[in-house]
């Protein structure tokens, strides 16, 4: 009796868990045990060549710890630069799309070219080509500076990504640049909204902008709620830009050491595996628990249309 | 009337004020290109668009790379590995999307519900033992720790693309193939893999990009010369030639970006489709 409900059981699940071998090896082989791993590597001193020593929490307070020798004080300023990119570029980013998507939503001719051009920076922004571009265009004698000089008369401008001051600023007019798709979920998202809506707010006399702050931005408010989370982990990743813009070690004086830059070097640099993987936790808890102070306010702020 | 040419005034102000920051935002693009054809002495003097003199010198110089390896091999790399990641995402994302878009299984829910959080994930937390991992295997300074995990079909996120797009479909050809005494290996080799073909291509387009960009695992992974793809081969152009020769790493990384140009231009709507569905970062 048992032999037969087994045997129907690995019968009926024999041919799905076919199909879903590869992904399954792939989860416990590259994803949970990886993250077992780093966990624990987390609580220990490794750095592969030898066998790991667990040190207890160590990993986790020498990042706090300001001291130089005992402690990492440039953790908490990579915590700040990423803090700081993050909390600029995303908002600036979603807002420009919001605003380009909602005036590029009319019926234009030449809309789908626009919208294709506009998508241009977000399909190549990411490489290599972009990066090493960017750094050489916002130097002291890049082509930014000749245009402002032109423009403006101002001479002597600083080197933008050579200055402390202003390097982190290079990095976030880069990702802002790159408002593409996100402009193309919201011009997607306005299409879902009901034209009766306008019609009956023109009828009662509410004004364009009343209309946007009105109906637009509420019935969006699904759209920008995912925008923003997507964004906001994409961003505490960013990592090829600030590599190339800051030649792999966050130059100048740390101004644009993110935190996945301090993780690779101390990781990949200095073998600090353990510390490197401490970090790396840290970085997953906060953008959980980012992710989850979204969704839990969002009930204040999110609306979803009655049906549909 | 006055109304008509009102809502036409508007229309052209918008018209206008698109183009204009169009080409704000592509300027540094289209420079980039133009200034590859321009003289050494005169790219960093001229930020106009019509080069007053031009030459495919740096094409040329260019292409001969660095430490007797040239550009081309870089891309021959780089292909390699795009296009094997492509295959590999298309087979196994679209079964395991097959599986939970369609047929019964037990702790189906469990499942699902981990390949959903780990889109989310971020990579860091498995770079290290990952690191260790192929170090142990023997897979350090070549390609399989970049194409093995897509093997494995890790790239959860194409995963969910596949599923949507699957549940989409009709369910009559299944259960008339069923009928017909086809097995769910059957229906999802000559229905699903077939309608699904749009998705597919999203698939592929965004794994082939991504892979071409992807930096950090190639950095991580990559050390010999002769191995390194374009990205490796661009930062090392840029670091060794960067001040005596600006023309052909601006003239390489124009060539860098022609393969995304290329997809993006013939293959435009799939794009627009893989953002709208699934949110693609970007």
């Amino acid at each position: 009796m048992k032999q037969t409900s087994l045997g129907r059981f690995a019968k009926r699940n024999a041919v799905p868990y076919m199909f879903l071998l590869p992904w399954l090896l792939g989860f416990f082989i590259l994803t949970l045990y990886p993250m077992a791993r780093s966990l624990f590597l987390s609580f220990t001193d490794y750095n592969m060549a030898n066998e790991p020593v667990w040190i207890g929490a160590g990993n986790y307070i020498k990042m706090f710890d300001q001291n130089r020798l005992t402690g990492d004080p440039l953790y908490l300023k990579s915590l700040k630069v990423t803090f700081t990119y993050v909390f600029v570029s995303v908002p600036f980013k979603l807002v420009f799309a919001l605003l380009i998507a909602v005036i590029m939503n009319r019926k234009l001719r030449g809309m789908s070219f626009y919208r294709a051009v506009y998508y241009i920076p977000t399909l190549l922004g990411g490489s290599v080509a972009i990066a090493v571009l960017w750094r050489k265009i916002f130097s002291k004698d890049g082509v930014i500076n000749y245009i402002i000089s032109a423009l403006t008369g101002i001479q002597d401008l600083p080197g933008w990504v050579s200055n402390p001051k202003y390097a982190l600023g290079t990095l976030i007019i880069l990702t802002v640049w790159q408002f593409g798709s996100s402009m193309i979920i919201f011009l997607a998202g306005l299409k879902q909204i009901s034209q009766d809506y306008y019609e009956a707010a023109s009828v009662d006399g509410a004004n364009k902008v009343q209309q946007f702050f009105h109906i637009t931005i509420p019935s969006l408010t699904p759209v920008i709620l995912f925008n923003l989370i997507m964004q906001i982990i994409g961003a505490f990743q960013a990592f090829t830009q600030a590599y190339i813009i800051s030649g792999g070690k966050g130059d100048p004086i740390n101004s644009t050491l993110f935190y996945t830059l301090h993780l690779y070097n101390k990781g990949f640099y200095y073998y600090e595996m353990g510390y490197a993987s401490a970090m790396a936790w840290v970085l997953l808890f906060i953008i959980a628990i980012l992710t989850m102070v979204i969704f839990r306010t969002s009930d204040r702020w999110v609306t979803y249309g009655t049906g549909e | 009337m006055e109304v008509r040419t009102k809502r036409k005034a508007a229309t052209i102000a918008t018209h206008v004020f698109i183009i204009l920051l169009g080409v704000g935002m592509l300027y540094p693009v289209i420079w980039m290109i133009v200034s590859s054809f321009k003289p050494n002495n005169m790219i960093f003097s001229d930020p106009g668009l019509i080069p007053k003199a031009a030459t495919l010198s740096h094409y040329v110089e260019g292409w001969d790379g660095l430490l007797n390896v040239s550009f081309g091999r870089f891309f021959l790399n780089s292909f390699f590995i795009c296009g094997c990641s492509v295959l590999a995402n298309i087979v196994t994302c679209s079964m395991a999307a097959y599986a939970f878009a369609r047929l019964k299984f037990s702790l189906k829910g469990l499942w699902f519900g981990i390949m959903m959080i780990s889109i989310m994930l971020p990579a860091h937390v498995t770079t290290i033992p990952r690191y260790v991992l192929y170090n142990t295997l023997g897979w350090m300074d070549g390609y399989l720790p970049i194409i093995m995990p897509k093997v494995f079909a890790t790239d959860a996120f194409f995963v969910f693309l596949l599923v949507q797009f699957i549940r989409g479909l009709p369910k009559d050809l299944d259960e008339a193939a069923t009928i017909e005494g086809c097995g769910p290996t059957g229906i999802y080799l000559r229905i699903i893999m077939p309608l699904s073909i749009p998705a597919l291509v999203t698939t592929a387009l965004f794994t082939f990009l991504w892979t071409w960009d992807d930096f950090f695992n190639q950095l991580l992974y990559i050390y010999s010369v002769q191995k390194f793809t374009v990205p490796l081969g661009l930062r090392m152009f840029k670091d060794n030639t960067g001040n005596s020769n600006w023309g052909a790493v601006l003239a390489m990384s124009t060539l860098s970006l022609i393969p995304c140009f290329v997809l993006f231009f013939s293959l435009q709507k799939y794009f627009v489709q893989g953002i709208t569905t699934t949110g693609i970062k970007g």
